[in-house]
C-alpha cells in the first residue's frame, strides 16, 4: 500500500476519479503510514475512525457522481484550526481538552469538497516559534536528516507537524498558518511546497488567533500544482471575518504550467545571506536595491505581533474554556491559571506586547512599528511597479538542528528575516524546494507577489519546480 | 532602553501572569536583549508616515444589529471548567 502514500494530491485524485482504488484504500494507507510514524511527533491527535468513515462517506458520494473536487483525498490539520469535537489546543496546555463545538471556515470548506481528516498537526505553541519546540506537547522532528548522520533536526516552525506529515508522506496535504513565516520556513526546511495568500483570502473564523492583522492560512503539499487545488478549496469570502476580502477565487490550479515568459521578475539585493552556494550568489549579486526598509522589518514584526497577540490571549483567563488553576481570589486564579497554562515563549511574548502596549511606550513603540510597517508596504508597492514578482531565499539557512537556538529569542527570531515582511504588507508567499545544500538538506525559494496575485506565482512555482526537477524525498528512518 | 524586575513584575500583573521573584531578572534580561534589538527601528525616518494598522484596504462592512446565532447554551457551555444550570460558575468577586 506504500505506492498510495507517496502519490501527489493530483495523482491521487485522478486515481480515485478513474475507480483504482477507493478512498478507504487510500486513506487506509495514509492511516497506517500515521501510526508508523510516531517518532517523528507530528500529530498530536490520530483521528483513524473518523478518517475512515469520511472515507467510507466520500466513495458512496463518488458512487453516486456526486464527488467533489477534494473527495476521498486524506489531509491533516494543524492543530490551532478549530474541528468540531476534535481536541483542538493551539498546542498549549492552557486549551488542554478544549473540543470546540463548531468547525472553522477552511476546514468546513474542505470537507465540503470531500475531503478527509486524518487527525490534528503538531506546531509552535499559539503558533510562537520557528523550531517547533514551543509545542506543549514537544517538538516534531524533521524526516530529512543531514548525509551520514542521525542528528534530529527541526522541521521549522510554527506549522513543523503539516510540513513533516507532508514531506514524510503522511497525508496528501495540510493546512497550516503564516503570521511571520510559519508556512514557508517549514515549506524550506523540508523541500515542501508551502504558499501564504493575500491577507483576507482564507477567512480567518475558528482559527484560533494569534496577531490578527498578519495571520493567514493555506496548504502545504509536495507540488505546486497540489498546493493550488487546496487553496482552490479553503479559501473565499466568508461574512463570519470582517477581514475576509469579498472577491472570486480564482482556479488556481489552471494558473500551474501557463507560460511565464515575459514576466519580470526581482531579485531584491536586500535578501542576500551569508554562505549561499556560488550560482545563487551571482544571481544575488546582480539583483536590485529595491526594499530598503527590509531589515527593520523584524523588529518591526516583533513589536506588533507581541502587541496583537498579548490583547487575543487576555481571553484565555480560566472561567469559559480551557484550564482553571487554584487561587485565594480572582486576580490569583488568573494569574496562577495563565502561568500554568502557557509556555516560556507565550509568556514571553504576552509580556513584551503588553509592556509595548503600555503608557508611556505605546507611542514610541508601537505606533512607531505602525509607521516602519507602512514603510515596507510601500517598498513593495514601489517594486511591483517595476516587476511582477519577487525572488528570494525563503530562510537564511537549511533545517538547523533541534535545541540549537532555543536559549536565544533574537536568533531564533531571525529564522523569520525573510518571510515577515511579506506578512506585515499582507502580500502573498509561496516557498518551493529549490535543490539541495552540502548536506543534502532542502533549501527554499521564496516568490512574493501582488496582492491578490497568487495566480502568477503558481504560474512561476510551476515553472521553477519544472526546472529546478527537485524530486528528492527523505530517507525513510522512523 | 532595558527593562529592570520591577518593570517586569508591574507587566506581569497587567497581563495576569504569575511569575515567581526569582524569574524577574532573567525575563528582565531577555526582555531588555529583544528591546535593544528593536531599538533600530529608531534609525527610520517615519515622520508624516501613517502608521499602518491593516493589510485590507477596503473598509470593515456592517451589518443589521440582529441575532445570527444562538439559544444553544449546552454548546456555549460544553468547555466551561465548571457550569450550573446553563451559567458558568465563577470564582466570587464581589465580597
Amino acid at each position: 500500500m506504500s505506492e498510495l502514500t507517496s502519490l501527489t494530491l493530483k495523482a491521487a485524485l485522478d486515481g480515485l476519479a478513474a475507480k483504482s482504488f477507493s478512498s478507504a484504500e487510500l486513506t487506509k494507507a495514509h492511516v497506517a503510514a500515521v501510526e508508523s510514524a510516531r517518532a517523528l511527533n507530528a500529530f498530536v491527535v490520530e483521528t483513524p475512525e473518523k478518517a475512515l468513515e469520511m472515507a467510507k462517506a466520500s466513495d458512496q458520494r463518488r458512487a453516486r457522481g456526486e464527488a467533489g473536487p477534494l473527495d476521498g483525498a486524506p489531509l491533516g490539520i494543524k492543530d490551532l484550526f478549530c474541528t468540531e469535537g476534535v481536541a483542538s489546543t493551539a498546542a498549549s496546555k492552557i486549551l488542554g481538552g478544549f473540543k470546540p463545538t463548531y468547525e472553522s471556515t477552511v476546514t468546513a470548506n474542505l470537507w465540503r469538497d470531500g475531503a478527509v481528516m486524518l487527525g490534528k498537526l503538531n506546531m509552535d505553541e499559539f503558533a510562537m516559534g520557528s523550531s517547533n519546540e514551543t509545542s506543549a506537547y514537544g517538538p516534531v522532528v524533521n524526516p530529512w536528516r543531514r548525509q551520514g548522520s542521525n542528528v534530529q533536526l527541526t522541521p521549522g516552525g510554527s506549522s513543523g507537524g503539516s510540513a513533516a506529515a507532508v514531506a514524510a508522506g503522511l497525508c496528501l496535504g495540510a493546512t497550516a498558518t503564516d503570521t511571520g513565516g510559519s508556512i514557508r520556513q517549514p515549506a524550506a526546511f523540508t523541500g515542501t511546497v508551502g504558499i501564504k495568500p493575500t491577507y483576507g483570502r482564507c477567512s480567518r473564523w475558528g482559527v484560533v488567533a494569534f496577531a490578527s492583522s498578519l495571520d493567514q492560512a493555506g496548504p502545504m503539499a509536495r507540488t505546486v500544482e497540489d498546493a493550488a487545488i487546496l487553496l482552490q478549496s479553503m479559501a473565499g469570502h466568508d461574512p463570519k471575518d470582517s477581514t475576509s476580502l469579498p472577491v472570486e477565487t480564482p482556479d488556481f490550479a489552471a494558473f500551474v504550467g501557463k507560460s511565464v515568459k515575459g514576466l519580470r521578475i526581482g531579485v531584491p539585493k536586500e535578501y542576500r545571506v551569508e554562505g549561499m552556494p556560488a550560482e545563487i550568489e551571482a544571481l544575488w549579486q546582480q539583483g536590485i536595491d529595491c526594499l530598503p526598509h527590509t531589515k527593520y522589518a523584524l523588529p518591526a514584526y516583533y513589536i506588533i505581533a507581541p502587541a496583537e497577540a498579548s490583547s487575543n490571549l487576555a481571553r484565555y483567563d480560566g472561567m469559559r474554556f480551557g484550564l482553571r488553576a487554584d487561587g485565594a481570589n480572582l486576580t490569583e486564579i488568573y494569574e496562577n491559571t495563565r502561568a500554568e497554562g502557557f509556555g516560556n515563549e507565550v509568556k514571553r511574548r504576552i509580556l513584551m506586547g503588553t509592556y509595548v502596549l503600555s503608557a508611556g511606550y505605546y507611542d514610541a513603540y508601537y505606533i512607531k512599528a505602525l509607521k516602519v510597517r507602512r514603510r515596507i508596504a510601500d517598498d513593495f508597492e514601489q517594486a511591483f511597479g517595476k516587476v511582477d514578482a519577487l525572488l528570494t531565499p525563503t530562510a537564511p539557512s537549511a533545517a538547523f538542528q533541534l535545541g540549537e537556538n532555543a536559549d536565544d529569542p533574537v536568533a531564533m527570531y531571525l529564522n523569520d528575516i525573510f518571510t515577515v515582511t511579506v506578512n506585515l504588507a499582507g502580500l502573498p508567499g509561496m516557498s518551493l524546494p529549490a535543490g539541495l545544500d552540502a548536506n543534502g538538506l532542502p533549501l527554499g525559494l521564496q516568490l512574493i507577489g501582488r496582492p491578490l496575485d497568487e495566480g502568477t506565482l503558481f504560474s512561476l512555482g510551476g515553472a521553477i519546480e519544472k526546472a529546478a526537477d527537485f524530486g528528492a524525498k527523505p530517507q525513510k528512518w522512523w | 532602553m532595558s527593562i529592570d524586575a520591577a518593570t517586569v513584575r508591574k507587566v506581569a500583573r497587567l497581563a495576569r501572569i504569575a511569575e515567581p521573584e526569582d524569574r524577574l531578572e532573567p525575563l528582565a534580561k531577555e526582555l531588555s536583549g529583544i528591546l535593544d534589538w528593536i531599538e533600530q527601528l529608531s534609525e527610520v525616518d517615519t515622520d508624516g508616515v501613517e502608521p499602518m494598522t491593516s493589510a485590507v484596504h477596503t473598509p470593515l462592512p456592517m451589518r443589521e444589529d440582529v441575532v445570527t446565532e444562538g439559544g444553544d447554551p449546552s454548546r456555549v457551555l460544553a468547555n466551561a471548567p465548571k457550569t450550573v444550570n446553563n451559567f458558568f460558575v465563577v470564582p466570587k468577586v464581589v465580597e
